[in-house]
């Protein structure tokens, strides 16, 4: 079946969970900026972990559906319509053929994925169906008249189930949380006065930033000696600090190696909540040891696991 | 910050999901030959749970599912990894076995091709023709590759050609350009921003997505540029 874009919202793009093995030729990983949320709405609609979905950003899409199938939403909160009725987000949602979706604009967080059964398919790209913007990879941004085709649904497609996800602990996008961040190799090079600042000072996201990387402004950070260094390897969540001595914290599109000193990283459980942040928002980080973070991320992973087999569970019952 | 030392490597966590293995320091040929070898070593290892392994000048990442390297002794994963790859390292890698043949990139140096080629002769105070035939002597090696897909950086340029970036970078470079930055040549695989100076262009294609491999040149190959004059440059661009 297909879907066609009527209008593409601000920045749509197919993702799946990124592309790995050619880094080592300067490929980055792309893919979903919020992981979590992309898994649950692949689970929704009655996918596996690794099926492409569409993440929206800010302003969704308007999308028309040519068969009857199954999609769910899932990540930032958006209005979403179809011939006026609202579709709730969290849950799978039987759409009708040649229904119109209106995605409409994110009332809080920045990013939702838009899964439907079977999944979108993409002619992989090195592995991956993942739309890398910056490095022109994979598939491109969506624009009107665009046709998605999307495979066999595997569950189901004529009922929407009369349950829905609590996001609580799946989804965070208020700004008054603090982001856990590890030092980072050059952490201990900056000067007192900008150590203090990283833990205990508020940075805003700025209107550069994208899924290459937010550029976080606040109090200038300095080195406290400067280092001689080259360029190394870079990993997502990684805080860059250039010249000017404001950080940017790497996302999903970020370079496989980088020249500037690493004063933190930003914890791999809270790298979905960062990327729920708009541009005009703030940032504080609190620390975090690596121990803490590998311990949580691993429960997260289970619990997760966990969700995900229940909702299987509950669609094939 | 926690570290964890095997024979010769530094072994440092980048985060939740990737070490950081370092061989030394700076724009170093003999740093940079341990780490193409200790990429051979890890990739031939096989590590459960590795997703990528990415060379750098004198350091490589690791990258790792934190998952699969939980144990019953509850010890966090990145230790785990660590452990294996000292174990790994404990034999020092061999070199890694290098297909000698070198790999020819023609160039078509100056004018509209490279339009920094001037600057650069005025700046070593030599002729055009001997930037070029300086340029195109050396048999250079790809130290790493990044920045943008298949970009590589080499290895080998001749010290008169050195020259500092420009202190104000160019939004467009045209794919294809071979350019000098610092004390490294290098040749944008794409139409990118760009701060190096641009002394010519090849009509090669350095990256292609659908390719096998997708990129020409991989860490640790060895290149040399051969000139090539506008006529040659349009007859390649369209083989």
């Amino acid at each position: 079946m297909n879907v066609e874009v009527v209008k593409p919202g601000l920045l749509s793009t197919l993702q799946d969970r990124g592309r790995h093995g050619a880094a080592m030729l300067g490929v980055g990983t792309a893919g979903a900026m919020d992981d979590v949320a992309l898994r649950l709405a692949n689970a929704l609609a009655g996918n596996g972990a690794d099926a492409a979905a569409l993440e929206i950003t800010l302003i969704g899409p308007r999308l028309r559906f040519d068969a009857a199938t199954t999609i769910a939403l899932a990540g930032a909160g958006f209005h979403a319509q179809i011939g006026g009725d609202p579709v709730p987000m969290w849950q799978a949602v039987a759409v009708e053929r040649g229904a119109v979706l209106d995605i409409g604009t994110a009332r809080h967080g920045a990013r939702a994925y838009l899964a439907i059964a079977g999944g979108f398919l993409v002619d992989a790209t090195l592995g991956s169906a993942s739309t890398d913007v910056n490095a022109r990879l994979g598939g491109h941004v969506l624009k009107a008249g665009d046709r998605l085709t999307a495979g066999a649904p595997t569950v189901r497609k004529d009922a929407s189930p009369r349950w829905s996800l609590d996001p609580r602990p799946w989804f965070d996008a208020d700004a008054a949380h603090s982001i856990r961040l590890i030092r980072g190799t050059h952490f201990d090079a900056l000067d007192a006065a900008s150590r203090r600042a990283l833990f205990e000072r508020e940075f805003l996201i700025g209107n550069e930033s994208n899924r290459v990387g937010f550029r976080l402004e606040g109090p200038a950070l300095a080195l406290g000696t400067p280092i001689e260094m080259v360029s190394e390897p870079l990993a997502t969540g990684t805080l860059q600090l250039p010249p000017g001595g404001q950080p940017i914290a790497l996302m999903v599109e970020h370079p496989t190696v980088g020249g500037y000193p690493r004063i933190g990283q930003v914890a791999a459980v809270d790298l979905p909540r960062l990327a729920q942040r708009r541009p005009g928002e703030s940032v504080r980080f609190e620390e975090i040891d690596l121990a803490a973070t590998q311990t949580r991320y691993l429960e997260r992973e289970r619990a997760l696991d966990e969700l995900i087999d229940a909702i299987r569970e509950r669609l094939s019952a | 910050m926690s570290r964890e030392s095997a024979p010769d490597v530094v072994i440092e966590p980048l985060g939740d999901s990737a070490l950081l293995l370092r061989f030394g320091a700076g724009l170093d040929a003999v740093a940079n030959a341990r780490v193409h070898a200790a990429l051979h070593t890890l990739h031939a290892a096989g590590l459960p749970g590795v997703v990528d392994l990415v060379p750098a000048y004198a350091t490589l990442a690791l990258h790792y599912r934190p998952e699969v390297w939980t144990d019953a002794n509850g010890r966090v994963p990145w230790r785990n990894v660590a452990a294996a790859v000292r174990v790994i390292f404990r034999t020092p890698p061999e070199p890694a076995p290098r297909d000698d043949a070198i790999i020819e990139v023609p160039v078509c140096y100056g004018g509209a091709f490279g339009a920094d080629l001037d600057a650069l002769a005025a700046h070593a105070k030599l002729d055009i023709a001997d930037v070029v035939a300086r340029h195109t002597a050396a048999t250079y090696r790809v130290a790493m590759i990044g920045f943008a897909p298949g970009f590589p950086y080499l290895f080998g340029l001749d010290p008169a050609l050195h020259m500092p970036r420009r202190a104000s970078p160019r939004t467009r470079v045209p794919a294809g350009s071979v350019a000098i930055g610092g004390a490294q040549t290098g040749i944008y695989p794409a139409e990118l921003p760009g701060g190096w100076h641009l002394i010519g262009q090849t009509p090669l294609v350095l990256f292609d997505a659908k390719g096998d491999p997708p990129s020409r040149l991989a860490p640790g190959d060895r290149v040399r540029f051969v000139a090539i004059d506008a006529q040659r440059f349009d007859e390649l661009s369209h083989a």
